[in-house]
């Protein structure tokens, strides 16, 4: 039996048929700010159909985090909340994992991957699975 | 354009009504700020009313079907967090642009208990835990950590406002609860999102609060200039564009904006505000807003609540209703209930909490979204 293929979590997941996943981001062509997700105009300077596609890089570096202990039933705690800024200086939002959830295993700036797996096993309501994304420790 | 004054406001004891309905409580503060001023819905021009919860269910209609219908224009608002305060905002420009010379505004809410923000999915599975975490104890652990990496602010420091705005509600028999928390208390308790633990986040309470504001002209015509508050600034700002906007909702810019246009409005300087009802929603917002409103430099907010220069009896109280973290925070009533905090401390009638000689204080809220509302008051 073939493995079904996997859905993106998020838009900005971008599955290739051949080769590796990637985070995907729109550039503004007039300002250069970077965003997650499609748009065509651009909320920083206002410019309008300059909005162009970059693959984001696969690493960065951890900006500010939260170690969350209480959460919706169902969510597995405690996982660290984590705010990377990637190579590129867009920001994105995911679980830093591999790494003990305590504040004196992380600091500020430690550099990180940006790894894709299994969305922890959640399905939708159809039964598909999806392709998340994660930061780990750069190794 | 004239100048705008509150000529009666009051609060309801915060609490947990899950017998009455959004209009019932709503009607309570209302009757009660008509009363502190002795006015009647007669005479009220106009309602402004904010409700988050029921955003979509003409709450502020439902108010007058509760205290009489007198047939006048009723704007229902909702902006998050800032609820409350820009219906107020609302009732206030009316005055200002000469619309009507004297209107009601209410703020209401009845809140579920447990965790605000990071809901379901609407389509595909949850993220929540997933990418991260969209609740809100963890979304402001993240703001308050950004100060952390920043300046060093350390996890008692956080806690420490909690330890204060607790303290205050001790003199505050309108807040949800009179507890002391001591330090060890406040670190102790159940980490819900590090650094904030249980009682370092907001309360979810019910509540209402409301004000009537006038004209100068109105007002003196009524003979109620002698309790009267004057409106030295409004100002209302959406969240102007940060790198980081669309993973980490921002709280800081926003209201560094509306302070400057407020200071500006009200031709005023940090200096001159002698009390500060502002956003705790959680105590890692409380210390960013010190600097964001600019009673202090950036850098200097945890050596402001080491050295108490924000606690009662400090060179600029804050939070002395018990702040959202203990008086409560009913998300639609929060920005009037700040406005009633400052009043009944300007008007010298705070009680055991009063403010020795407050003439001047500041009112602030944030909705995550984002919006920051501002008031600056002044007793004439």
């Amino acid at each position: 039996m073939s493995e079904q293929a996997l859905l993106p979590t998020v838009p900005y997941i971008k599955i290739p048929d051949s080769g590796d996943p990637y985070l995907e981001g729109y550039r503004c062509g007039s300002c250069e700010a970077t965003f997650l997700g499609e748009r065509t105009v651009c909320s920083k300077c206002g410019t309008r159909d300059q909005m162009s596609t970059v693959t984001l890089p696969n690493s960065g570096k951890l900006y500010s985090y939260s170690i969350v202990y209480r959460s919706f039933p169902g969510v597995e705690v405690p996982y660290i909340s984590a705010i990377v800024d990637l190579d590129d200086g867009t920001a994105i939002k995911g679980n830093l994992i591999n790494v003990e959830p305590d504040p004196a295993n992380i600091e500020f700036d430690m550099p990180v991957d940006v790894i894709f797996a299994d969305a922890l096993g959640r399905k939708d309501s159809e039964g598909n699975s999806y392709l998340a994304y994660f930061f780990q420790p750069k190794v | 354009m004239t100048d705008a004054y509150v000529v009666g406001v009051d609060m309801i004891k915060f609490g947990r009504f899950p017998d009455r309905t959004v209009p019932q409580i709503g009607a309570e503060a209302a009757l009660l700020a008509l009363d502190d001023c002795g006015l009647t819905i007669q005479d009220m021009q106009a309602l402004y009313s904010g409700n988050l919860g029921q955003a979509a269910g003409m709450v502020g209609q439902r108010i007058l079907h509760e205290i009489g219908q007198t047939g006048i224009p009723v704007v229902n608002v909702a902006n998050a967090c800032a609820t409350g305060a820009t219906a107020f905002r609302e009732a206030w420009a009316s005055v200002k642009a000469g619309l009507y010379d004297c209107v009601l505004a209410v703020g209401v809410e009845q809140m579920g208990k447990g965790l605000l923000g990071g809901g379901a999915a609407t389509k595909g599975i949850p993220k929540e835990g997933l990418l991260g975490s969209s609740t809100m104890p963890a979304v402001f652990a993240e703001a308050g950590m950004e100060h952390t990496r920043k300046y060093g602010t350390t996890f008692e420091q956080f806690a420490k406002v909690s330890v204060k705005n607790h303290h205050h509600s001790t003199l505050n028999p309108k807040a949800m609860y009179q507890i002391e928390t001591p330090l060890d208390t406040v670190m102790n308790a159940e980490m819900i999102s590090y650094p904030n633990t249980k009682l370092m986040c907001s309360v979810n309470v019910d509540g209402s609060a409301a004000a009537v504001i006038c004209s100068e002209k109105k007002a003196k015509e009524l003979g109620l200039m002698g309790r009267a508050i004057k409106v030295r600034a409004s100002v209302l700002a959406s969240d102007p564009w940060q790198q980081r906007d669309l993973v980490m909702p921002d709280v800081n810019s926003c209201t560094r904006r509306a302070a400057k246009e407020a200071y500006e409005m009200a031709g005023l300087g940090a200096d001159d505000i002698d009390l500060i009802e502002l956003h705790d929603c959680f105590a890692t917002a409380e210390i960013l807003h010190y600097e964001n409103l600019g009673i202090c430099g950036d850098g200097e907010a945890g050596r402001l609540i080491d050295d108490g220069e924000v606690a009662l009896g400090g060179r600029i109280p804050v939070n002395v209703s018990g702040g959202l973290l203990s008086k409560g925070h009913p998300l639609g009533a929060t920005g009037i209930a700040n406005i009633y905090e400052i009043s009944t401390h300007l008007r010298g009638e705070a009680g055991g909490r009063q403010v020795e000689g407050a003439r001047i204080g500041m009112t602030h809220v944030i909705g995550l979204g984002s919006a920051c509302a501002l008031h600056i008051l002044e007793k004439v």
